[in-house]
């Protein structure tokens, strides 16, 4: 099944895009391997593959922003070099992005023009842009308002502006890049909506994402990308998710995590009335009030940006807050040099944060050096303010054995591993900590497959064993596979609570657009 | 203080506002495309320099300026070179800058002229000879407004003229065209910049270029319209200060403006009473030297008001994977 | 997988950056038109030739290691301390008061002395912008460069009114009492040929010393640790739970007081009495040698070395070829942290490919 194109697209003019042996590696690593791909003109193509499976190169190569090794590229019949963006943009080309390309403190309309002006003076630009927008907005319900600031605009409007960049530009083929990962299911339905008002008036859309489910709902065809290598292009109505998830990951996979039903045990953690306000003076967390049993997971859902991490943040000690927390009954200070990372650690709250690059792991460091990170202060690697390396290399080897992270070598860099190896070491040093309280943001984001059922079963044995786990995460599979309980968030509050076999996808990507089902 | 006191304070204040206006120009143009320059001082030392030198051999102002820029040129492209192609560090790439530049100038100097570093004392139209506007003598009798007229405004080079207009100019390119756009968002955001299909490289060795001009027109000013010839480090900080007086401006034009004006005034000031009386106690010169670097800390320091930089500064743009 | 083999790393590029920075300098000693080999040899021998040009170098040396080191700890909480010159500075003036003001019984007393003053002042120094940034976010690049002008004024004003020598004209302190005499290298070294004018002393051992301890705490202390892991990335480290104000505010404190130790050497081991600009640009030295030294103690006290034979040749050169002034020497330091510390790349990037692909024939 290596590559057959059992759809078999049969267009009478020539594909939009035909990619023909497309090679591409960054140093050692091989992200493209003789990719070939035809896409018909005026369909909605969907690239489905794994994290790490090369679909964001492939797009990009396309895009002009690297340029392939090896492999041709056909635009409507023609072979076309798309060695920068601008050639791609002339090609007709246009990319949203995963992360928005938008300068943040320019107005709508700016952004819309940048690169796209049509003299050396501005003023006759803005008012040609400000025309071609108002119709643009009326043709494709995309409605935007031109002299708003980008930074004052919520995800799904700058969403928008990203399309109307490429729409200005006179795109015919649209690339978009994991495009929901931000978005309310309602807010994915009216975008898809515009795909297809998009693709009806003849325009191409190449949709990359991991989610089954919008393969399945809005695209045509669809082509599976593993390791690096394209494994199959079927049409859309001809196969199902299971065949699809077979095909993405190379063997059948467990959907659901075994569990056994949740023994219950004390209230370990008790948020009361918790509040956030960040840097620029917004509210983040607006009086969060949640509780956390021994024993139990409580799934905290939601689209990025409504306050999880805001939620995970001031509970690890990273950043302030105003409200009650208790961990087993004693107060924890909110704010002031007693909630810091280390004096919630030393109070049994671990924390596996959401960007283990950000924030889990120095890459600088060895793997060593990175079992210590928030740990340095403590007994057994620390006496009298000297660092007792040679146990904490002992410490680290024996973790790695047992998290099976490989390779064992605990001289490595953290940016020598790979993504599931690293979250193998964050999780290592904080589930080993033996913890009360155990917080998770986003446990198998940027994970390999295999690597992310060894972290599933981790955390359910950790809860076996009576601790208190907080997870974040805004795959729902991941919060219906692992959670007892789930406390759906949106715009700095918990909207409901469910529990998992008493909700469904639908109920719980209501509460996350802020709508409550059983209130209205 | 009387009013004739007054008047030549603030014909001094203006004198020495223009080399800082200059060169807080250069480096508001500089970040604007994203790129830190603590190589101001260095530039416009060489820009000096060499100005200076080259006015002196060939008895042109004029061609001095032009040897001046053309100094400050090559190390904004040095400074291109480390920061955007190679993508060093910013912030060593200046200070080795400026480390060149004070060690260059001399060296030269001391190898052409003979004369400690120094360059020859320069006259006549080997410096730019100070210009009498329209009506200055005429409107000269008339109270308060002649005096501030004819002698602090009229009478300066043409470099302090240009100086005050380049304060708009900086402000109608920076803002009212698809260049000045392009600058503003390549130092705030490079990657939105790229996937426009416009070159991030292109437009910071432009944004980096109009810096080494104007840092050259601040130096060449230094030396061949403020004072007579070379000395050794005659920049003096003034290319921190302009920094400075940049983050007090909070990246904005007319605000570099009237920064520029108050540090000028504060050494104005200085140099005019060596040593002043404050209740009774006597405040040393060497405090009154020091007060230009003691303003630019109180500013940094924030007591003013926060201000936002580019966002993107100092980092050297790279593609995401 | 890491690009570069360590080596290549560690001993390869800074040996070609270092290159590459001679080749220039080499350049301009041509333009200049003397003889760049001519010019080298009398710089090596001038400097390492005899024990009299080893008494200033390994002198030089001990000023670099400790302004290099300075500028190295700052550096690895990824702060850019450019204020050495004017810790040092007032480093000088804390051995001063230290030295005059107590009745030191014995030099060895009069050392600690001399050093917990040159420290503290030089740490008090550092401590204003370092808590501008860190309480503040005020550039401590461009602090630090104003607390270098406000310390010369400072310094300026204190010799003038208040530490001069009643009657005297020159700007300057009284000389230091007897027992305040730091053993210089002729002392001690006598029978390695040291003249009495050189002006090596013993705290080129403090240097050493230094060196060892700055080691022992980066790599080997729980504040190392913190340091580098704040150095690394400013909201990892709060995630750890380490405070970056505080973790600023003692990686300036350190590196101020390494800078003010540096007084230790110039002003109580050498001159013996404070005059005006007591460290001679050897502040900014520091950031050519913790540049080039990777801020590695080891490094650093090579390169120090290496900047020791610079000064040291340089005046020797300025001897023998009058064409070819002081200025030198700032060209060249200038050259090397253009070389190793901005232009870095050019050479890495290169170096990285070629590596790459002799690793994969090989495999």
């Amino acid at each position: 099944m290596a590559d057959g194109e059992r759809g078999g697209t049969r267009a009478p003019s020539p594909p939009a895009i035909e990619l023909r042996g497309i090679s591409k590696s960054f140093g050692p690593v091989q992200a493209n391997k003789g990719i070939s791909l035809t896409v018909a003109k005026g369909t909605i193509h969907g690239i489905i593959g794994e994290n790490g499976a090369g679909k964001s190169t492939l797009m990009s190569i396309l895009y002009g922003f690297y340029k392939a090794d090896a492999g041709e590229i056909r635009i409507g019949g023609r072979k076309t070099d798309i060695h920068d963006s601008q050639a791609a943009i002339r090609a007709g080309i246009g990319m949203v992005f995963q992360h928005f390309k938008l300068v943040e403190n320019f107005s709508v309309l700016e952004n819309v023009v940048l690169g796209a002006e049509e003299g050396a003076l501005l003023r006759p630009s803005l008012a040609k842009a400000r025309k071609l927008l108002t119709e643009l907005a009326r043709e494709y319900e995309l409605n935007v308002d031109p002299d708003a600031k980008i930074e004052d605009l919520g995800v799904g409007m700058q969403q928008r502006v990203e399309i109307l960049k490429a729409l200005y530009r006179q795109a015919e083929i649209l690339i978009l890049d994991e495009p929901t990962g931000v978005l309310t299911p309602a807010e994915a339905d009216h975008l898809f909506r515009i795909l297809c008002g998009l693709r009806d008036e003849g325009k191409t859309i190449i949709l990359i994402t991991h989610k089954l489910r919008e393969i399945m709902d809005v695209t045509d065809t669809v082509s599976v990308m593993r390791r690096g290598q394209m494994t199959a292009t079927v049409k859309t109505a001809h196969t199902s998710p299971p065949e699809l998830a077979e095909l993405m990951v190379g063997r059948k996979v467990l959907l659901r995590v075994e569990k056994a039903p949740a023994k219950l045990g004390p209230t370990v953690l008790k948020v009361d009335n918790l509040r956030v306000t960040d840097g620029k003076g917004v509210e983040r967390l607006k009086g969060v009030s949640l509780e956390v049993r021994a024993g139990e997971i409580l799934g905290v859902a939601g689209v990025a940006g409504n306050g999880q991490s805001e939620l995970l943040e001031v509970l690890g000690g990273i950043r302030p807050g105003s409200g009650s927390v208790t961990l087993n009954g004693q107060p924890l200070a909110l704010s002031g040099p007693r909630s810091d990372g280390r004096a919630r650690r030393m109070a049994g709250i671990t924390h596996v944060p959401e960007d283990r690059h950000r924030l889990g792991l120095i890459l600088d460091f060895t793997a060593w050096e990175n079992t210590a990170f928030g740990y340095h202060f403590v007994p057994e690697y620390c006496h009298g303010g000297m660092m007792d390396n040679q146990a904490l290399r002992e410490d680290t080897e024996g973790k790695m054995r047992r998290f099976d992270v490989r390779p064992t070598d605990c001289w490595l860099h953290a940016k020598s591993f790979s993504g599931g190896n690293q979250q193998k070491i964050v999780l290592a040093r904080e589930i080993e900590r033996d913890p009360d309280l155990l917080l998770v943001g986003q446990p198998t984001r940027g994970v390999d497959i295999g690597a992310i059922e060894f972290i599933h079963q981790r955390l359910v044995q950790l809860r076996d064993a009576g601790k208190a786990i907080l997870l974040v995460s805004v795959e729902l599979d991941e919060i219906f596979s692992l959670s007892d309980r789930i406390a759906v968030m949106f715009d700095g509050r918990i909207m409901g609570e469910r529990l998992p076999h008493e909700t469904s996808e639908t109920e719980l990507g209501m509460l996350m657009a802020g709508i409550d089902g059983k209130a209205a | 203080m009387d009013f004739a006191t007054l008047v030549q304070v603030l014909d001094s204040t203006l004198r020495l506002a223009t080399p800082l206006l200059f060169a807080c120009l250069a480096g508001l143009f500089s970040e604007k495309s994203g790129i830190l320059d603590i190589g101001l001082e260095g530039k416009m030392l060489a820009a000096a320099f060499f100005a200076a030198a080259t006015a002196a051999v060939t008895g042109s102002a004029w061609i001095g300026l032009a040897a001046g820029c053309a100094a400050s040129l090559v190390l904004a492209a040095l400074h291109g070179l480390a920061s955007i192609t190679f993508r060093g560090n910013q912030l060593i790439s200046g200070v080795a800058i400026n480390f060149l530049a004070a060690g260059i100038t001399v060296l030269m100097g001391q190898n052409w002229f003979g004369l400690g570093g120094r360059t020859p004392q320069l006259e006549g139209a080997a410096r730019f000879q100070n210009i009498e506007l329209p009506f200055a003598q005429a409107l000269s009798p008339v109270p308060v407004i002649g005096p501030l007229y004819s002698q602090v405004l009229s009478g300066h080079t043409i470099l302090v003229y240009l100086g005050l207009l380049a304060v708009p100019a900086t402000w109608y390119l920076l803002f009212r065209t698809r260049f000045g756009l392009r600058l503003r968002a390549v130092g705030e955001n490079p990657a939105a910049v790229d996937t426009a299909g416009v070159s991030v490289t292109g437009l910071r060795y432009g944004g980096v270029a109009i810096c080494g001009l104007l840092c050259g027109l601040s130096g060449a000013y230094l030396s061949t319209g403020l004072a007579a010839g070379f000395v050794k480090d005659m920049s003096a900080g003034r290319g921190f200060i302009a920094l400075a007086a940049l983050i007090f401006a909070k990246w904005r034009p007319w605000y570099a403006l009237g920064a520029c004006l108050l540090f000028g005034l504060l050494e104005a000031l200085g140099n005019r009473f060596q040593s002043i009386q404050v209740l009774g106690v006597t405040v040393p010169t060497q405090f009154m030297q020091a007060l230009p670097y003691i303003l630019t800390v109180v500013i940094l320091a924030g007591f003013v008001g926060k201000a936002i930089p580019p966002r993107a500064g100092g980092e050297p743009y790279v593609k995401e994977r | 997988m890491d690009a570069l083999p360590k080596w290549a790393d560690i001993v390869l590029i800074p040996l070609v950056n270092l290159a590459l920075a001679l080749a220039v300098s080499a350049l301009v000693i041509a333009y200049i038109g003397e003889n760049p080999v001519e010019a080298l040899t009398l710089m090596i021998s001038g400097s390492v030739g005899s024990a009299y040009g080893w008494g200033y170098t390994l002198y030089y040396a001990t000023n670099f290691v400790f302004t290099g080191l300075a500028v190295a700890v700052a550096f690895h909480a990824r702060l850019f301390n450019i204020g050495g010159e004017g810790q040092a500075l007032l480093g000088g003036l804390g051995v001063t008061l230290a030295c005059l003001y107590i009745p030191w019984p014995h030099w060895t007393l009069a050392l600690v002395g001399a050093s917990v003053g040159g420290a503290l002042f030089g740490a008090a120094w550092a401590a204003i912008p370092a808590w501008l940034q860190a309480r503040r976010g005020s550039h401590i690049v461009i602090t630090t460069i104003m607390f270098n002008f406000i310390a010369s004024a400072l310094m300026v004003y204190l010799l003038v009114n208040v530490l001069k020598v009643p009657g005297s004209m020159a700007p300057e302190t009284a000389r230091f009492p007897e027992a305040t005499h730091l053993p210089s290298a002729f002392d001690w070294g006598a029978w390695m040929g040291f003249t009495k004018s050189a002006p090596l002393n013993v705290a080129f051992f403090l240097a050493l010393a230094c060196a060892f301890g700055v080691w022992v705490l980066i790599w080997r202390t729980k504040l190392g640790y913190e340091i580098r892991a704040f150095g690394q990335s400013e909201p990892a480290a709060v995630y750890a739970g380490i405070s970056p104000t505080r973790i600023i505010m003692v990686a300036m404190l350190i590196s101020g007081g390494l800078a003010g130790l540096m007084a230790v050497n110039a002003v109580q081991g050498e001159a013996e009495r404070l005059v005006i600009d007591s460290v001679q640009g050897a502040g900014f030295v520091g950031i050519a040698v913790a540049l080039m030294g990777r801020s590695h103690p080891v490094g650093v006290v090579l390169a120090a070395l290496l900047f020791g034979i610079l000064y040291q040749g340089g005046a020797e050169l300025e001897f023998s070829m009058p064409a070819i002034s002081r200025e030198m020497v700032v060209v060249i330091q200038a050259l090397v942290i253009l070389f190793t510390g901005a232009l870095d790349n050019m050479v890495r990037t290169p170096l990285e490919r070629l590596f790459l692909r002799r690793r994969r024939r090989a495999a």
